[in-house]
């Protein structure tokens, strides 16, 4: 309904208002009031019939006020309605009316619901309904209806956000959980990676001990014979020996602490980081972990990282969690490629010769890269499987949005990702992807 | 006799030359490295016709040890070289692969060098 005739309605319904409370001409009422109106007195079960009886109403309310005191009166509209045509309203008003009779003070409470319509291009009452209200209930209203209404509301209010809150409170402790539990999953990856990536490190340490501790008696026997060149080359050896037994124990300790990291709970703050080295450290640790699990597979790793990047400052297992993630989706994606490319290969006789040739070719590649931008970095973990179809690309950072079989993903791997990445780093995940071909994934990181 | 070691960790080159260390200087090996599987099919083809042991790590990013074993057997036929693989400890299915493919011999991780040595000297 447009405004003026809102407007209008509002005007007309106050005029009809002011009729029965103040001291206006009753005549103003056939301009106001359609000739065969009726109205219903709940409270005393009172009945009128056409606008006569109305002025009469009216005309006795008008002369019983010249013999009270005190007289006032406030209304406020509780209800407000419009028909869809714009052509009916229904207003619903509460009234305080005071005065004082023979030095008695009294107060009525008053409800008057007016129904109008829009006949000859104005409003018209048609119906109304007034009633007082009472102390008791059961009866017409109370006069505190709206009152206790609300207290009881506020009541229903209280007690729903009280169940609320606790069902945030459940809620917080299962993401917590879940959160903890996915942490445990990455884990799980990471194991048969890190057995392999200390088995080797613990293999060149007690090998290079080992024969360091042959080459001291080859030393001395060389030192008896007198020749003290090749003991000197054999000291250099040993040397050399003992700095490769310090590497490699130091690269085991470097991967236990890491893995202690990954499972703690993360309260670390941010420090200057070596991103290469830790991308690298995780594609390691993600590749032996799948290889672990399916001997079958194996994938090109292709890295290029950016020398000039320098230490930047990072959360490192929190962001050593997002990289080990997409390098496992990365390989995770190789993989399924690599099943359908068998299936391809299997099929090549009766189908489409040029796909099953070209995916018999089908070299799973993984690559890392990291590039140094004027006031950010970027990490990119890119892959050439199948591509992420494009009506789920919008829904992968979403939370338990997985497409592994159940019980495969928790499905928190990427929206975890993505909160490390925005929320604890301030910086952007983006993701391109093409069907067949690849896709790649994009840590934006600004450096401050 | 000439030695192929294929490994992906560099480091295995210095273990191998100490390893070897008297053998080495009495001429009684010669030992050459390659750091992936694709590096050992280049060194291979530069020396047609020699008599030759390979002994290669399986797991290896790009061509795994077992793909340079399937190639070797099928594309270097005479003299056939001799290849060793080295296994994970306790790993059943690469070892059975392995062997389907015609490995001549297996060594365990870690690799004990006392036993290698007494394997290569009666080639």
């Amino acid at each position: 309904m447009d405004s003026t005739k809102e407007i209008e309605v509002l005007n007309i319904h106050k005029l009809w208002i002011e009729s029965f409370l103040e001291d206006t001409p009753i005549e103003q009422l056939n301009e106001l009031v359609s000739k065969d109106i009726m109205g219903y007195g709940t409270t005393t079960e009172e009945r009128l019939f056409g606008i006569d009886a109305v002025k009469e109403l009216c005309r006795i309310g008008q002369e019983q006020k010249k013999d009270v005191k005190d007289y006032k009166y406030s209304f406020n509209i509780v209800h407000k309605r419009y028909s869809a045509n714009g052509e009916c309203a229904v207003i619903v008003i509460e009234i305080d009316v005071s005065y004082t009779f023979n030095d008695i003070k009294t107060e009525i409470p008053l409800r008057i619901s007016t129904v109008m319509f829009y006949t000859s291009n104005k409003w018209q009452v048609v119906h109304w309904h007034g009633s007082v209200g009472v102390d008791s209930d059961g009866d017409t209203w109370h006069k505190d209806e709206w009152k206790r209404e609300n207290e009881r509301l506020q009541k229903k209010v209280n007690e729903q956000t009280a169940e609320l809150k606790q069902s945030l409170e459940e809620l917080k402790a299962t993401q917590a959980q879940l959160i903890q539990s996915e942490k445990m999953a990455s884990l799980g990856e990471l194991t048969a990676g890190i057995a392999h990536e200390i088995q080797n490190p613990l293999n060149f340490v007690n090998n290079f001990s080992e024969v360091s501790n042959e080459l001291i008696d080859e030393m001395n026997e060389e030192i008896d014979k007198g020749d003290i060149e090749e003991a000197k080359h054999i000291a250099k050896d040993i040397k050399q020996n003992l700095e490769k037994i310090t590497h490699h124990g130091k690269r085991a300790d470097a991967i236990v602490k890491g893995m202690l990291q990954h499972s703690r709970k993360s309260s670390a703050e941010k420090e200057p980081t070596d991103i290469n080295k830790l991308a690298d450290e995780y594609l390691r640790l993600a590749y032996h972990g799948l290889r672990a699990k399916d001997k079958s597979f194996n994938a090109t790793l292709e890295t290029d990282f950016d020398e000039s990047i320098g230490l930047v400052n990072i959360i490192p297992q929190d962001m050593g969690r997002v990289i080990l993630n997409l390098i496992t989706n990365a390989f995770y994606a190789c993989t399924e490629r690599s099943r359908s490319a068998c299936t391809e290969r299997s099929r090549s006789a009766t189908n489409d010769k040029k796909k099953a040739a070209q995916e018999s070719d089908f070299k799973p590649t993984v690559s890392v890269s990291t590039k140094k931008l004027k006031n950010a970095i970027e990490i990119s973990v890119k892959d050439n499987g199948n591509g992420i179809p494009q009506n789920i690309v919008a829904k992968i950072f979403e939370p338990f949005f997985t497409t592994k079989p159940t019980g495969e993903g928790t499905g928190l791997g990427l929206s975890m990702s993505y909160d490390i990445v925005t929320k604890g780093h301030g910086g952007d995940l983006t993701v391109e992807t093409k069907q067949n071909e690849g896709t790649t994934f994009i840590i934006n990181l600004p450096i401050l | 006799m000439k030695i192929l070691v294929v490994d992906d960790e560099k480091d295995v080159k210095d273990l191998f030359l100490q390893r070897f260390r008297k053998e080495i200087r009495k001429g009684e090996l010669t030992l050459m490295f390659a750091f992936s599987g694709e590096e050992a099919l280049e060194t291979l083809d530069t020396m047609k016709q020699e008599a030759i042991l390979i002994l290669s790590d399986i797991n290896m990013p790009g061509m795994s040890g077992l793909e340079l074993l399937e190639k070797i057997k099928s594309k270097y036929l005479a003299p056939p070289p001799v290849v060793m693989m080295v296994t994970a400890y306790g790993d059943d299915e690469n070892y059975n692969t392995a062997k389907r493919l015609g490995a001549d011999d297996f060594l365990t991780k870690p690799v004990d060098f006392k036993l290698l040595k007494e394997k290569l000297l009666n080639k």
